[in-house]
């Protein structure tokens, strides 16, 4: 099958209107007899439920978590990018299109990124509508930061808890549609398979959490909103549940799977502290706005601090390496997250390290001089006169507090200690994936009536995503673009009448599902599901992680193999399949991961090229910047499954640019 | 990082099988507690050492592990969220114990939130409150007014993100000794109010959502403040005093 990605004509500032003016509609009393399934309810799934349930479909949702409210997406912290130029400082939708394609490197869908960034600004206009209550200025307008990447203020926040605040809104509006029966909620289930009639997506298999019963549900069309699959590393900042389980089932069944190795490594999380660690806290891009992020100049101060016997704040400023502002001047501290990741990497690697675990990883995030710049500019504000020392360093501390306070208690928290003291110690981790299910324009997978929206799909980033736009993606493709993009698909199903489930299809399916299930619980081996989890991680970090080579990647991709025949044979499944039972849904999950992982580190083996979050070592600058390979590797790869994934089949969607000139990035 | 040590501890877990199931407190020894592990780490650990031993693991509710989501819910040592103040369970540290301390584990008890199975119980009272009115009626249209038409008083708009922070965890609830929801209901309740957006259905919203919580079983408020010291959020007891103003205005207008 070739890939149309199904692009409209016409100038790149028209298309998307043109396409909404051009599509089919479904009236208003059709859209009563028509089913929608969505699986997710996070900014994605939640927003795209709400607002099909408006516009009359009737919609079923569903998640794993026992409330809509605690999808993963409640977690991000920084904000949401919108072209709203509320600033002044020359923002526009152009200026917004041009930071994303040129933040991913040149590897994603321009007509995607424009049409982001064209609705970005009524996102924002509904969350107020909505009642969310975004930062504001003195003035009561709304408020706005900067974040990596670019040069402009274009970040709309909530203090440190955007992702809450906008989810909440989004279950807010689902609430009232549930209130009005236009939206079934199905809490605490785990879809587990999409049902295909006749080449159609038709429904979906599922197990309720809460008695183990397998059940069937079928609709018009299938949206899948079930975020990322940054969890394949087990170590990563995403939620203890993230997986890629509905989009690994829907990739089996004909979705092909666009891009796996491209993956977000974040540099700002707090450092790994032992074996018994289960998850990475993210501390924000936001704070690269005031922190500086450096390492010890001399390898003897580093091992000093390391040890404990020297302070951090006892090396004299000339002793520092402020890495990133001697390497990247012009962007300093807010270079893309890509960027920051491997310097950070490249310090440790070459012993200036500053955390005392085994691997000795972990660089400074300084704030020091931001709160004594912002102590000076409070005391002028204030007009004290002649301010101490001290007063200063209170001063600055408030605003401090006041800007990033739940980040530092956060900090904290995990580490004991005081980041207003002491500069916060800080590495890289996995984070999000930009790769995901391969979408047409319309959002549809190749599996006709099978759609993916928000983390799950592949769409708008390329192969690095800059910060504040999963938030703006996730809520762009819900409200405003998938819920016009499925009537011009649903139109052809306003006499078809409710999908039975008793067909042949939903039969298999269902056994499918339930011979799975008995299988993880027949094994009765010896090792946990963890025990498994956390060598693919392993693996995945070592061999397929911030830098990747021929050989290593080669590797991973045989010991994935292995490891996944070890856990066939010898992983414990306790308990049974008809009751709440926590490590068999770990079971279905981490037996997806095993297979998604071989996959990753062979589309990683096949893109000989770096680009954004992908680094093969082969392939850099003599400074060791990425060196992308234009001529060979403009397309995105997307995979097909053919029962084994050593056996995919790759198919190329050629990336054309039109409206931006390809070019080497730059953030000297 | 800071200094780590090893502890050794017992635990007292509540094991319910299912709903209808009597439960009780069952005793473990675990050893080895990293004091930097989290304390739902040292639960996975317990639950590591009962799988290889042939045991059933403990099933409990958590997800984000950063104090976000509401989901982890357990009762320690007779507090919501353990000993810490403005914390989640799931951010609360084994440093917070010593070597040889017993910890009793238990999951929310409140007639309106069932236990499922061991820890978890069912919190969708909460999602029902919620329909019940927590939300503006607004449709998706992409020509709602410019975000920035209405200014809003800095001081209103953050005491509105300071009462939406609500986490939905239910610890207010754990704690009260009438099983009261008035803190988790005021949280939405203030947030609406203090937005000229929630204006127009104030009235309906703080009456429907009161009723709710009254259908599903949560108790009155006696004002004893319980709910305030244990939420994780710092929601202030300032809320449920404007929610109530708010009801009565709404009451006496219809
Ligand atoms: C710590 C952190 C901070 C972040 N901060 C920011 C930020 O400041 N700005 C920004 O733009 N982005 C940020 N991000 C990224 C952003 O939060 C996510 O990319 C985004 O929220 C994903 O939304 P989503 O709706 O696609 O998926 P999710 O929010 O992950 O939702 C997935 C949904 O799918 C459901 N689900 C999954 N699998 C199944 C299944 N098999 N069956 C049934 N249901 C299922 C889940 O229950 C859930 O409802 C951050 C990410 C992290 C980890
Ligand atoms: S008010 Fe506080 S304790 Fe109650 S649900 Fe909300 S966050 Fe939890
Ligand atoms: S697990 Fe999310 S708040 Fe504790």
């Amino acid at each position: 099958m070739s890939l149309d990605s199904k692009i409209p004509e016409g100038p790149i500032a028209d298309k998307w209107t043109n396409h909404k003016n051009n599509i089919r509609l479904v009236n208003p009393a059709n859209k009563r007899n028509i089913d929608v399934i969505v699986v997710g309810t996070g900014l994605a799934g939640g927003s795209a439920s709400a607002t099909l349930a408006e516009l009359g479909y009737n919609v079923k949702a569903f998640c794993y978590q026992d409330s809509p409210r605690r999808a993963h997406s409640i977690a991000a912290q920084g904000g949401i990018n919108a072209a709203k130029n509320y600033q002044g400082d020359g923002d526009s939708t152009y200026r917004l299109f041009y930071d994303t394609v040129k933040g991913g490197d040149y590897r994603s869908r321009e007509a995607n990124v424009y049409r982001l960034a064209e609705v970005s600004a009524n996102i924002i206009d509904q969350c107020v509508a909505q009642g969310v209550p975004f930062a504001r200025d003195y003035g009561g307008l709304l408020d706005n930061r900067s974040f990596g990447g670019v040069l402009v203020s274009r970040t709309f926040y909530a203090k440190g808890q955007t992702g809450q605040q906008l989810l909440l809104g989004a279950y807010s509006a689902m609430n009232r549609q549930i209130a009005k029966g236009k939206i079934q909620m199905y809490n605490r289930h785990e879809m587990l398979d999409v049902v295909i009639v006749d080449g159609k997506a038709r429904g979906i298999i599922a197990r309720n959490l809460v008695t183990g019963e397998i059940e069937r549900h079928s609709a018009h069309a299938v949206v899948l909103a079930s975020g990322g699959y940054g969890n394949v590393f087990f170590l990563s900042t995403n939620a203890m549940g993230s997986n890629v389980t509905a989009a690994w089932k829907a990739h089996k069944k004909g979705a092909y799977f666009a891009n796996p190795c491209f993956t977000q490594i974040h540099p700002t999380c707090v450092p790994v502290h032992g074996a018994q660690q289960s998850k990475l806290t993210l501390m924000s891009e936001s704070l690269r706005n005031d922190g500086r992020i450096w390492v010890p100049k001399k390898k003897e101060d580093a091992e000093a601090v390391r040890k404990g016997t020297l302070k951090p704040t006892d090396i004299k400023e000339e002793d520092r390496d402020y890495y990133l502002e001697r390497r990247y001047p012009s962007f300093g501290n807010l270079v893309p997250r890509d960027v920051a990741s491997r310097a950070a990497k490249e310090r440790c690697d070459a012993g200036y390290g500053v955390v005392d675990n085994d691997t000795k990883e972990g660089v400074f995030l300084d704030f020091a001089s931001a709160i004594t710049r912002y102590g000076k500019e409070e005391a002028n504000v204030k007009g004290v006169e002649n301010p101490t020392d001290a007063q200063i360093k209170e001063m600055g501390k408030k605003v401090i507090a006041n800007k990033y306070g739940n980040l530092f208690d956060m900090y904290k928290n995990i580490t004991a200690e005081d980041p207003y003291e002491t500069p916060m110690r800080i590495y890289p981790a996995v984070h999000y994936t930009m790769g995901g299910i391969w979408v047409d324009y319309n959002l549809m997978t190749t599996v006709p009536g099978l759609y993916a929206t928000g983390e799950a799909n592949f769409s708008d980033h390329g192969a690095n995503r800059l910060g504040a736009s999963a938030l703006m993606q996730g809520l762009a493709d819900g409200y405003f673009v998938l819920p016009y993009t499925i009537g011009d698909y649903l139109a052809d199903d306003i006499r078809t009448g409710p999908i039975p489930t008793d067909s042949k299809a939903f039969d298999e399916a269902e056994k499918k599902v339930k011979d799975e299930i008995n299988s993880f619980l027949n094994i009765k081996g010896s090792k946990s599901v963890d025990y498994f989890h956390k060598k693919l991680g392993q693996i995945m970090w070592n061999k397929v992680g911030m830098s990747r080579n021929e050989q290593g990647l080669k590797e991973a991709i045989k010991e994935i193999a292995e490891l996944r025949d070890q856990f066939y044979k010898d992983v414990r499944v306790p308990g049974s399949g008809d009751e709440m039972n926590a490590e068999l849904e770990k079971a279905g999950r981490v037996a997806d991961f095993l297979e998604l992982g071989e996959l990753f580190a062979r589309d990683a083996l096949e893109r000989e090229e770096s680009c954004g979050g992908h680094f093969r070592e082969e392939y850099q600058t003599e400074e060791g910047e990425a060196l992308r390979r234009d001529d060979e590797f403009t397309y995105v790869a997307a995979w097909e499954y053919t029962g084994n994934p050593s056996e995919a089949i790759l198919h190329k969607e050629e990336l054309n640019y039109e409206n931006i000139e390809l070019k080497t990035r730059s953030y000297k | 990082m800071s200094a780590d040590k090893a502890i050794n501890i017992t635990l007292k877990v509540w094991r319910q099988k299912n709903a209808d199931a009597k439960g009780a407190l069952e005793t473990y020894k675990l050893d080895g507690v990293s004091t930097s592990s989290s304390f739902l780490e040292m639960m996975d650990q317990l639950n590591e050492q009962l799988i290889n031993e042939g045991g059933s693991p403990v099933q409990f509710d958590h997800d984000c592990r950063e104090g976000i989501c509401g989901s982890c819910n357990m009762y320690i040592n007779g507090q919501p969220h353990g000993p810490a103040s403005l914390n989640t369970t799931c951010q609360l540290h084994m440093r917070s114990f010593k070597d040889g301390d017993t910890i009793y584990v238990e999951p929310w008890r409140a007639k309106a939130f069932p236990v499922i199975k061991d820890l978890v119980v069912d919190r969708s009272a909460f999602d029902r409150i919620q329909q019940a009115g927590g939300f503006v009626s607004v449709n998706t249209s992409g020509n709602t007014q410019d975000a920035n038409a209405i200014p809003i008083e800095k001081d209103n708009a953050d005491m509105a993100f300071d009462a939406a922070t609500c986490i939905g965890c239910g610890a207010c609830v754990a704690a009260c000794k009438n099983a009261s929801a008035s803190l988790f209901v005021a949280a939405k309740v203030s947030q609406y109010a203090l937005l000229p957006q929630g204006q127009v259905e104030a009235k309906d919203r703080v009456l429907n959502m009161v009723k709710q919580a009254q259908k599903e079983g949560f108790g009155p408020c006696s004002n004893t403040g319980a709910c305030e010291v244990e939420c994780p959020k710092g929601i202030s007891l300032e809320n449920i005093a404007r929610m109530n103003r708010e009801y009565l205005a709404a009451s006496l207008s219809k």
